[in-house]
């Protein structure tokens, strides 16, 4: 998992004409603004996750990939081959269905023939192909069944057995394990994965949950409001997010707006009223003096102390407003003077190391963190 | 504990309650075909009402029971009763194919018109019922006749000169018989279709079926309940349909319930009259069987899902 991220990291900064290509394409509907100038390249082999709220455009980017919708303009060209307004039966690339879309009149092997059948293979070769499906994702016994007689699992295997059976040139995954309960889902996410790398197959993927996206993707694009804000490896986008939007939306953080009162190329002061204090960062930004920042400090990286830290910056005094408590470790809900709350993951084995009682509800405490850690962003 | 006990309570009530239907069906349709039945048996006969009865005591006290067979005798015997029940099937199925014809595309259209409008246009499905069925068949008769308006304004316009021949014959006879029953086959084809997820037919476009195949190989499998079941809507009360044909249909348009008619009023032979209707629910009974079995099927194969 981890050397393919790194792979297809390495993939992606290459100058080799990407697999897929994504310029400028644009879904109006009516006056709305679905899909808002998208530019996008994937290369082969790839896990794509494009992760966002519900009605960010997602869908409608993916259908539009699929040839369901039309896009309003721009271009798609899949392996040097443009394929924006190809229809959905014309193009070398299968969809995986939210919930499935299994036909119910159709046995399972009747399901994973029925691309085959379309495409009139000899029977022989659609026989050995739909076996070969079958093998795949462990199903042989159930060939016969009907799609109501199969749990969740089983038809999400269906599906994705029935849209790799063509062997699609690129996958299309629509929520591919939103119908399923949580247990479930987390143990398929992996499984899921290791079929998708065994097959070898480009996909792309649409999800809310990020989670899904951390676990299954080699890179992840982050959309909301039709707009792709970043892409990068799952990393890449939790540890340097380039907006708000995105800080916010994979996993917790902390935002501090500020304005920049010290700008040097190797530290920058940034002036924050909801810290009461100056925020150092010992790395230069690009931005000048006096602009407004947003700083980013995730929760793990925020130190709880009953005890004034000995650097000035970077801290304050709060109130210890809440605390959950999950186990191995908990997160705390510090109130600042300005009324501001800090959350600060803080691991159980803290305390009883440092041989300390934990601070409770009300507790006078001190938040701070190091100055490397923060994020600054720009927008 | 209390769940059983409020259960135990309930019982008797449930119980009422489904039996309300079968005591309605008891009263109102199994004991009037009984007294068909009976009357069946029975021979002709010159008093108030016509026939004999089964069962008479003798002045010795025997009792004695005349089964009288005869009626169905003459049924199996006489060509003219096998011709009526072929030709009222033959009406019967042609009609059925037309509504099919006809009526699925416009159950299709409704079941994909915009959600806004689809009530509309059932509802112009279901308008004509609110004018009597007898009232809708003489409107035909007005339009279809030798000087009818059709008539009237082909000639006036000069498309044909002589006035069409529409009118009592089979085109007039099916005409009508598609416009009664139409609506009989929409509304259940309707309500299979507008429940049909159209996701379905997107995965069959993505697997590479052009819209006309996903057509033959998605919706209209998927749609074979309502066609089945329209179609035992329509045919089974067209076997039996007495009014159209005798009224817009050609005088040589043999059918059950016009032979039923003149038993029942020209001849005063309940008797026979009985034992055709009789024979007619029996041979009604084996398509109805046929349906009731589909039904029963599906219902259990929806429990599974």
């Amino acid at each position: 998992m981890m050397e393919a991220a790194v792979k297809s990291a390495q993939a992606a900064k290459t100058t080799e004409r990407p697999y897929l290509q994504i310029a400028g394409l644009v879904k109006k509907f009516g006056d709305n603004l679905a899909v808002d100038h998208v530019d996008l390249n994937i290369q082969q082999h790839e896990i794509f996750a494009l992760l966002g709220s519900s009605g960010c455009g997602k869908s409608t980017l993916l259908r539009m990939l699929a040839g369901m919708e039309r896009p309003t303009s721009g271009k798609v060209i899949l392996d040097g081959q443009d394929v924006t307004m190809l229809a959905p039966y014309d193009r070398p690339m299968n969809m995986m269905f939210q919930s499935y879309a299994l036909f119910p009149h159709m046995s399972v092997e009747e399901n994973i023939a029925f691309g085959l059948v379309q495409d009139k293979l000899p029977k022989g070769e659609i026989n050995a192909r739909v076996m070969e499906m079958l093998d795949l994702v462990q199903l042989r016994k159930y060939a016969k069944r009907k799609p109501y007689q199969l749990s969740g699992g089983q038809q999400q295997r269906v599906a994705l057995a029935r849209s790799l059976a063509k062997r699609p040139k690129m996958l299309l995954l629509d929520e591919p394990l939103g119908a399923l309960d949580k247990k479930l889902r987390q143990q398929t996410q992996l499984e899921l994965v290791n079929t998708l790398e065994k097959v070898g197959v480009t996909c792309i993927m649409v999800t809310h949950d990020q989670e899904e996206a951390m676990t299954m993707a080699t890179r992840i694009g982050i959309m909301s409001e039709g707009q792709l804000l970043q892409v990068g490896t799952p990393s890449e986008i939790y540890e340097y997010p380039n907006c708000r939007f995105t800080a916010e939306f994979i996993g917790e953080t902390n935002l501090f707006p500020g304005q920049v009162v010290v700008d040097e190329p190797d530290r920058v002061e940034i002036e924050s009223s909801q810290l009461g204090n100056r925020i150092l960062i010992d790395h230069g930004i690009t931005g000048p003096k006096g602009m407004e920042v947003w700083t980013s400090i995730r929760p793990e990286d925020v130190r709880l102390d009953r005890r004034p830290p000995a650097a000035g910056h970077n801290a304050a005094q709060g109130k210890v407003e809440d605390i959950a408590y999950l186990g191995s470790f908990s997160i705390y809900h510090v109130k600042l003077a300005s009324g501001k709350v800090v959350k600060s993951t803080v691991p159980s084995s803290r305390w009883y190391e440092a041989n300390e009682e934990p601070p409770t509800w009300g507790d006078p405490v001190f938040v701070s963190w190091r100055s490397d850690l923060p994020v600054v962003l720009t927008r | 504990m209390d769940l059983k006990r409020l259960l135990k309570r309930v019982k008797p009530g449930r119980g009422a309650v489904i039996s309300l239907p079968y005591v309605w069906l008891l009263v109102f349709f199994l004991v009037p075909f009984l007294i068909v039945l009976k009357i069946s048996f029975a021979s002709q006969d010159i008093a108030i009402p016509p026939f004999t009865h089964l069962m008479t005591f003798g002045d010795d006290g025997t009792l004695n029971i005349a089964l009288n067979l005869a009626n169905f005798q003459f049924i199996l015997t006489d060509a003219l009763y096998a011709d009526t029940y072929l030709s009222s099937l033959r009406v019967a199925f042609v009609t059925t194919v037309l509504c099919l014809m006809i009526g699925y595309p416009i159950a299709y259209a409704i079941a994909r018109a915009r959600p806004d409008i689809r009530n509309g246009l059932l509802l112009a499905v279901m308008l004509p019922f609110w004018t009597s069925f007898l009232l809708r068949v003489y409107a035909w008769m007005g339009l279809l006749n030798q000087n009818g308006l059709i008539n009237q304004f082909l000639v006036a316009t000069g498309i044909v000169h002589e006035p069409l021949q529409l009118f009592h014959n089979d085109f007039s006879l099916y005409l009508v018989m598609l416009y009664a029953y139409l609506p009989f086959m929409i509304l259940p084809l309707y309500s299979h279709l507008v429940k049909m997820d159209l996701r379905l037919l997107e995965a069959a476009n993505d697997l590479g079926a052009r819209p006309l195949k996903a057509f033959w190989k998605i919706t209209l499998p998927l749609s074979k309940n309502g066609i089945i079941a329209g179609a035992m809507m329509v045919f089974i009360p067209a076997v039996g349909e007495f009014v159209i044909p005798e009224l817009v249909g050609g005088s040589d348009t043999l059918m059950i319930g016009k032979v039923l008619w003149n038993e029942f009023f020209d001849n005063n032979n309940w008797p026979m009259a009985s034992a055709v209707a009789t024979f007619m629910v029996v041979l009604l009974i084996v398509p109805i069987a046929l349906f009731h079995r589909f039904e029963t099927r599906q219902l259990e194969g929806e429990k599974h899902v």
